[in-house]
């Protein structure tokens, strides 16, 4: 059983690397674009899974995480002169001007910078539960985003950088993306993946358990940080320009739209939902365009996409509590349960 | 330190901190009986202020007759926004009610720009709101001192109403204990719809004199007075109306003179909101003025 989950995985990745090879090849840049939009959300997705689905901590601070990612990774990689073309109010402070890194390692700093950030937070607000967590998450989102628009010298402010080396390719975004859903995998079948199941269910239970809560918080919590930075890195690399208005709460709600569409829990529907909402969202730029429903003409209603995605985030909160997957996973063993896949040897129960 | 200059920014703060405290009302009162943080109600008052705006200038009613209007309509949406959004989940995870409070907070904003446009409106001038009155060398919007009246008639109407009335009895007995409330023949439904209105109308009542303050209406205007005064609810003790208050007054405060004497922070002032927050739930979670309530196992 567990050597065909291991060639069916393999194929698996093999079959999305070709289609990936064929979409870039055969597909035009815009949808390429968006498929590889979709694979940014995937990692975000399931940092703010880990968090929400996994460990039971209902975090709103998506946000800010990526915008240190996105900053850190793009100030890395920005050559002296696009910088000096950047900030032309106030120069660079003097340290990171002439510093400059190649594209991974510096994707693997913006993780790390976004990671510490994340570890300062957790100290002191892993304190609190549930609404409050919520809160003073969102509240450190907003002071990051308020501190990166006044730190002139080291973000150029309310301007933003522009001319962010477009590094972000079908390879590298889909490869993160691989790489995140192996790891959230793989964590959450280990026994540390099981101390942060047992502390979402019940801390008290856990504790006696012998289960250090705190720790086990501050880790999930870091470890999600270190998530939304890479995924905040790879989306400024992938737009090109980044400015702190991009990082409101409005994008953790999208984050927060695919995670509880896919199901709290459950990592495959993260992805799922990612890739549906994503693709979603660039079919529905119709709805802000002029319509015509036959009796009814409008002119064009900007913001009737999001009144559809709000709607339909209460709606799933509201009818279907569980998302697409509730806290299930779509893995071999269920295919093959639900006889999708050809069983040679006795499964588990039909 | 120039005298007129302190007064006149203790002016701008007591109007200020009163506005907030009029919308942590809403919270807290909500917050108080659900345990619940309505995200949307910042939406609400942005709701309210567009009525107003739409009766004074489409409908020509007189703007006594407006704010009449928008005040009970926001009330009336307040309750159905409870029964729609919140209603159905009451039984359900804590992390579900608030998703659903953001989703309805987001669907109402992005409704407002579909229905109301995204570009920002101007409400038309009250003579009654918009005269300057002096006072020496202070002077002050004729609105700025109508909001301290208002906050500190509400305070006392609302004190009234959960200290002293039937309703209020429910309310608190609601809040100590859903189940034990309803055993006790209180209709527990009707004192939440009851809750949500009154937050509601407060919010629109909040909405118009903000518009009356500054003067400009666009359908995200609710987003940060509403983070804010969830915040100044939270200081003051969430669920707790006199404390609701205090924090409003505390936040306005802080904010003007903050800004007024340490003028390079200003670009820091939407952040000292949620500095202050983080420092009260670290030092003290309850609040000022809250009760500390233990968890039990």
């Amino acid at each position: 059983m567990k050597k065909r989950n291991a060639i069916l995985t393999l194929a698996a990745a093999a079959l999305l690397a070709g289609l990936l090879a064929l979409g870039s090849r055969y597909l035009g840049g815009y949808a390429m674009r968006i498929l590889n939009l979709s694979a940014i959300y995937v990692v975000l997705a399931l940092s703010l899974n880990l968090l929400n689905g996994f460990t039971g901590l209902f975090s709103l601070g998506s946000s800010g995480f990526m915008a240190v990612g996105a900053y850190v990774s793009a100030l890395l990689t920005m050559s002296p002169e696009v910088k000096e073309m950047n900030f032309f109010l106030e120069p660079l402070a003097p340290a990171l001007a002439g510093l400059r890194l190649p594209f991974i390692p510096a994707l693997a700093a913006a993780g790390l910078c976004a990671a510490l950030a994340g570890l300062v937070i957790a100290l002191p607000v892993l304190r609190l539960r549930d609404d409050y967590l919520a809160i003073a998450t969102l509240g450190f989102s907003e002071i990051i985003r308020v501190l990166i628009t006044n730190a002139q010298s080291l973000t150029n402010g309310a301007q933003g950088l522009k001319n962010i080396p477009k590094s972000a390719t079908t390879w590298t975004v889909w490869g993160t993306a691989a790489l995140a859903v192996a790891f959230m995998a793989l964590l959450t079948r280990s026994s540390y993946g099981r101390m942060l199941k047992a502390v979402r269910d019940d801390e008290v239970a856990a504790e006696a358990m012998g289960v250090n809560v705190f720790r086990v918080k501050v880790a999930s919590f870091t470890i999600s940080s270190f998530m939304a930075g890479v995924g905040g890195a790879l989306l400024g690399h992938m737009i090109t320009t980044i400015d702190p208005k991009m990082f409101t709460f409005m994008l953790t709600f999208n984050i927060l739209l695919i995670v509880v569409l896919g199901g709290n829990g459950s990592i495959t529907g993260s992805v799922i939902a990612s890739i549906a909402v994503t693709v979603l969202m660039e079919a529905m730029r119709f709805l802000d365009g002029p319509l015509n429903l036959g009796l009814v003409k409008t002119e064009g209603l900007p913001g009737l996409r999001m009144v559809v995605f709000s709607a339909m985030l209460m709606a799933v909160v509201i009818f279907r509590q569980r998302g697409l997957m509730g806290d299930r996973e779509l893995t071999w063993d269920a295919l093959a349960d639900s006889g999708l896949l050809p069983r040679r040897r006795k499964g588990g129960a039909a | 330190m120039d005298r007129s200059l302190l007064f006149q920014q203790l002016a701008n703060a007591l109007s200020l901190g009163s506005l907030y405290a009029l919308i942590a009302i809403g919270y807290t009162m909500v917050y108080g009986i659900l345990r619940l943080i309505n995200f949307a109600h910042g939406d609400v008052f942005m709701l309210g202020a567009y009525i107003a705006f739409y009766a004074v200038s489409a409908a020509a009613m007189p703007w006594w007759a407006a704010f009449a209007v928008a005040i009970g309509l926001t009330g009336l949406f307040g309750i159905g926004l409870e029964r729609v959004a919140y209603r159905p989940l009451r039984d359900s995870p804590k992390i579900s009610i608030m998703i659903s409070a953001i989703g309805a907070s987001f669907l109402i904003e992005n409704l407002g720009v579909v229905v109301f446009g995204g570009r920002p409106k101007s409400f038309a001038s009250i003579p009654l709101f918009d005269t300057v009155v002096h006072f020496g060398s202070v002077s002050v919007l004729s609105v700025s001192l109508f909001i301290p009246v208002f906050t500190g008639l509400i305070l006392a109407v609302l004190l009234w109403i959960v200290g002293r009335t039937k309703t209020g009895m429910a309310m608190r007995a609601v809040s100590t204990d859903v189940d034990a409330a309803r055993l006790m023949a209180i209709d527990v439904n009707r004192v939440i719809s009851f809750t949500f209105g009154v937050g509601s109308l407060l919010a629109a009542l909040g909405g118009i004199m903000w518009t009356m303050k500054y003067p400009q209406l666009n359908p995200l205007m609710g987003v940060m007075p509403g983070l804010k005064c969830f915040i100044a609810a939270v200081i003051g003790g969430i669920g707790n109306i006199a404390g609701a208050v205090l924090g409003g007054l505390l936040l306005g405060f802080i904010e003007i003179m903050v800004v007024a004497f340490l003028p390079q922070l200003t670009g820091y002032r939407d952040a000292l909101a949620f500095v202050l927050l983080i420092v009260v739930l670290m030092a003290k979670p309850s609040g000022l003025l809250g009760k500390r309530q233990a968890v039990k196992v």
